[in-house]
C-alpha cells in the first residue's frame, strides 16, 4: 500500500479512533466529580492491562491465566524502587541494602518493573511456550499460583499477606491515559509488525503456519515477552494509584475481570480489548452501585457482595453462547465509507489482511 | 519404618483424591473438549449440600446431597455448555471460568463469605492402629470411598454399555457418533459421572478442611487440572496418574522441605510439575487428543 502520509492514517485508523475515544472520555470526565474520575482512572489502568495481555492472548489465540502474576511482579519491584527511603525501614525493615537505599524516579522504576515483568515471563515462557494450546494456558495457571505463593510468603520482601503502603500516588486521569494510548499504539505497531502476522498466521491454522516455515514456539515467546511488559505497567500504575500494594489483589479475582474484559469485547482484536474494556468497567460500576439492592418497585433484588461478579459472569455466559466472538466479533473499527480506499483491515482472518501487508 | 509407613499412606489418600478430582475433569475434556473449571464448584456444591441436610437421616443425606450436585451438574452442561458445543476449546474454557465464577459467587450471596465450620460424624478423627499405625479414622474412611470410586469407575468404563460408549467417545467423538453413539445422552452421562466423582470428593474434602467457603473448590481444581496435564490430557488412565503423581510429589515436599520454606510449598510443586512439562509436553501417557487435525 501507499505508504505517505495517508497511508499511515489509514493503517493506524483503529488506534486513532480507540485513542480518540479514551481521550473523550477523559475529557468529558474533567467536569465530574472526583469519584467519577477514579471510576475512570481505573478504568484507563484496565486498558493498559488489558491490552497488553491482550497482545499475547489475541494474537497467539492462548488463553494465559497468569498475566495477573505479571501485575503483581510489576507492582512489587516499583514499591521497592520507588518507596521513600525514609519510609522503608517502616513498611519493609528486612530489604537488602541496596533496595532499602534506593529511591528512583517514577518513570524508571515505572519502566524497570516493566523490564521485570517480561524477564520472568521470558524464564517461565520458555517452558510453557513448548506446550500446546489447551495445555499451556492450565500451565500458565501454574504460574500464577507460583507467583502468588512466592509474593504472598516472602516476608523479608513483601512483607508477607500485609499490605505495602507509602508509593507515590501519580497515577492520575492523565497518567493512565498517556500509558494507555502508549500500550495501544505498541500493541497495534506489534500486530501489524512481521512477527505479529507470524504469530496471527498460527493463531488461525498451526498447521499450516509452521508448513510456511512459522516458528510457532518463538513468536508466542516473543509475544508473551512483549505483553508481560505492558501488564507489568499496568501492575504500577495500579500501585501508584492506590498507594498500596497487597499480594492477594493479584489473584483469581482480577484474572476473571481481566479475562471477562477480553471475552466480552472480543479476543482477537485491538478494539475488542478496549470497548470490553469499557463495557465491563461499566457494567461493573452500575452492579457495585446495586450491591445494596435494587428496587425494582414491585419487588426488591436483594444486594450484598458477590452481585457484582454473579451480573459479570452472567453476562459473560450470555454473550459467549449469543456472540462467541465477543462484542467486536474480532473485527478492528473500520474507516467511515468516505474515506475508506479499501476494505478496511480486519483483525479477524489473517488471510483476509495479508493483502495490504505490502 | 513406621514413619515411612504413615507417609506412604498419606501419599495414596491424598494421591486418590487428587486422582478423583483429575478423572472428573479428565473424563469431560476427553469427550467434548472442555476444561471444566466448573467442576471446583460441584464439590462446593456437594459441601454445602451435605451441611443445609445435615440433620436428616444418614441414608438420606447421601441421596439428597448426591442428587443436588448431580442436578447442578446436568444442569450446567444443559444451559451453558450445550449451546456452545461446536465452540474452539479457548472459548470452552472461558465458559466454564464463568460458570465457576457464577457458582461461587452465587454461593457467596446466599452463604456469605465467611467459612462454616464442616464437622462429618464427629468420631472419626479419632485414631486408630492398623498394623501398628496410628491412622485417623477419617483416613481410613477417605481411603476406602477413593477405592470404592475408582474401582466403581473402572468397572462402569471397561463392563458396561454406556461405559465403553463413554470410552469411545472419550477416544474420537466424531467417529464415535458416526457408529451411532447418541452425543448428547453420553455427554450427560458423563456430566452425571463427574458429578458423582465430585460429590464423593466433597465428602472427604470438606471433611479434611473442616470448614465449608464459597471458594473452596478452587484448591482440588486446580490440583485436579494440572493432574490431567501431567498425566496427558485426553487420557483417563493418565488422569488418575497425575492424580497420585501430584499427590505423592505434594505429600513429599511437605516432609522434605525444610520449615521455612514449606509455606512455598505450593510454588514448588507447580514448579515440579512445569518441569515434567519441560521433559514430556505432552503428559505422562501422551494421546492424539492435543495434536491438531489435519
Amino acid at each position: 500500500m501507499g505508504r505517505g502520509a495517508r497511508g499511515i492514517f489509514v493503517a493506524a485508523w483503529p488506534v486513532i479512533v480507540l485513542s480518540l475515544l479514551l481521550v473523550a472520555i477523559v475529557v468529558a470526565a474533567g467536569y465530574a466529580s472526583p469519584s467519577v474520575q477514579r471510576v475512570i482512572t481505573e478504568m484507563l489502568i484496565r486498558v493498559v492491562i488489558v491490552v497488553g495481555a491482550y497482545i499475547f492472548i489475541g494474537n497467539s489465540g492462548v488463553l494465559s491465566f497468569g498475566h495477573v502474576g505479571f501485575m503483581a511482579i510489576g507492582a512489587y519491584v516499583t514499591a521497592w524502587l520507588t518507596i521513600p527511603v525514609a519510609q522503608k525501614p517502616y513498611v519493609l525493615p528486612d530489604l537488602p541494602a541496596f533496595l532499602a537505599s534506593a529511591e528512583w524516579a517514577n518513570l524508571p522504576a515505572a519502566l524497570a518493573a516493566g523490564a521485570a515483568a517480561s524477564f520472568i515471563a521470558l524464564v517461565f515462557g520458555a517452558a510453557l511456550m513448548r506446550l500446546s494450546g489447551i495445555a499451556a494456558s492450565i500451565g500458565t495457571f501454574a504460574m500464577l499460583v507460583i507467583v502468588q505463593t512466592v509474593f504472598s510468603h516472602w516476608d523479608e520482601m513483601t512483607g508477607g499477606a500485609s499490605s505495602l503502603y507509602g508509593l507515590p500516588t501519580y497515577t492520575t486521569m492523565t497518567v493512565a491515559l498517556a500509558w494507555a494510548v502508549v500500550t495501544m499504539v505498541a500493541a497495534f505497531a506489534y500486530q501489524q509488525s512481521n512477527s505479529g502476522f507470524r504469530l496471527r498466521s498460527s493463531r488461525e491454522d498451526p498447521v499450516a503456519a509452521a508448513s510456511f516455515g512459522v516458528n510457532i514456539h518463538r513468536e508466542r515467546l516473543t509475544a508473551f515477552v512483549v505483553s508481560a511488559f505492558f501488564v507489568g505497567i499496568g501492575g504500577v500504575l495500579h500501585a501508584h494509584f492506590l498507594g498500596i500494594v497487597v499480594a492477594s489483589s493479584f489473584f483469581l479475582a482480577t484474572t476473571f475481570l481481566l479475562i471477562a474484559m477480553l471475552v466480552i469485547g472480543g479476543i482477537s482484536s485491538l478494539s475488542g480489548a478496549v470497548i470490553g474494556v469499557v463495557v465491563v468497567s461499566l457494567l461493573a460500576e452500575l452492579l457495585r452501585r446495586a450491591e445494596g439492592g435494587i428496587d425494582l418497585g414491585v419487588f426488591v433484588i436483594p444486594g450484598g457482595p458477590g452481585l457484582r461478579e454473579v451480573g459479570l459472569a452472567f453476562v459473560m455466559l450470555v454473550i459467549l453462547v449469543f456472540r462467541p466472538n465477543g462484542l467486536m466479533n474480532g473485527r478492528e473499527i473500520g474507516l467511515p465509507r468516505m474515506v475508506r480506499l479499501r476494505p478496511a483491515r480486519d483483525g479477524g482472518p489473517i488471510l483476509k489482511s495479508s493483502e495490504s501487508s505490502e | 519404618m513406621n514413619i515411612a509407613a504413615q507417609h506412604i499412606v498419606d501419599m495414596l489418600s491424598v494421591g486418590g483424591l487428587y486422582a478423583l478430582m483429575a478423572l472428573g475433569i479428565g473424563l469431560i475434556f476427553g469427550i467434548m473438549r472442555l476444561v471444566n473449571f466448573a467442576h471446583g464448584e460441584l464439590v462446593m456444591i456437594g459441601g454445602y449440600a451435605i451441611w443445609l441436610i445435615a440433620d436428616l437421616p444418614g441414608p438420606l443425606i447421601v441421596v439428597l446431597s448426591l442428587a443436588i450436585v448431580a442436578i447442578f451438574a446436568l444442569a450446567m452442561e444443559r444451559i451453558a455448555f450445550r449451546p456452545l458445543r461446536d465452540a474452539s476449546p479457548a472459548t470452552l474454557l472461558v465458559a466454564a471460568f464463568a460458570v465457576s465464577y457464577f457458582l461461587q459467587n452465587l454461593a457467596m450471596l446466599i452463604f456469605g463469605a465467611r467459612p462454616k465450620p464442616f464437622t462429618f460424624a464427629d468420631g472419626l478423627i479419632e485414631n486408630v492402629v492398623v498394623f501398628g499405625l496410628r491412622v485417623p479414622q477419617l483416613q481410613i474412611l477417605s481411603l476406602v470411598l477413593t477405592i470404592l470410586a475408582l474401582a466403581g469407575l473402572a468397572l462402569f468404563l471397561k463392563r458396561t454399555r454406556m461405559g465403553v460408549q463413554m470410552r469411545a467417545a472419550a477416544q474420537d467423538f466424531r467417529m464415535a457418533r458416526l457408529v451411532g453413539i447418541p452425543a448428547n445422552r453420553i455427554i450427560a452421562l458423563a456430566f452425571l459421572v463427574s458429578g458423582i466423582l465430585a460429590w464423593v470428593v466433597s465428602l472427604i474434602y470438606a471433611a479434611q478442611i473442616g470448614q465449608l467457603s464459597p471458594t473452596m473448590g478452587l484448591q482440588p481444581v486446580i490440583i485436579g487440572f494440572v493432574a490431567t496435564v501431567i498425566g496427558g490430557l485426553g487420557s483417563l488412565t493418565g488422569a488418575a496418574i497425575g492424580g497420585f503423581v501430584v499427590g505423592c510429589l505434594s505429600v513429599g515436599l511437605q516432609i522434605m522441605l525444610p520449615g521455612d520454606l514449606r509455606e512455598f510449598r505450593e510454588a514448588f510443586l507447580f514448579a515440579a510439575l512445569l518441569l515434567v512439562l519441560l521433559v514430556r509436553p505432552a503428559g505422562i501417557v501422551a494421546t492424539s487428543a492435543l495434536k491438531e487435525r489435519v
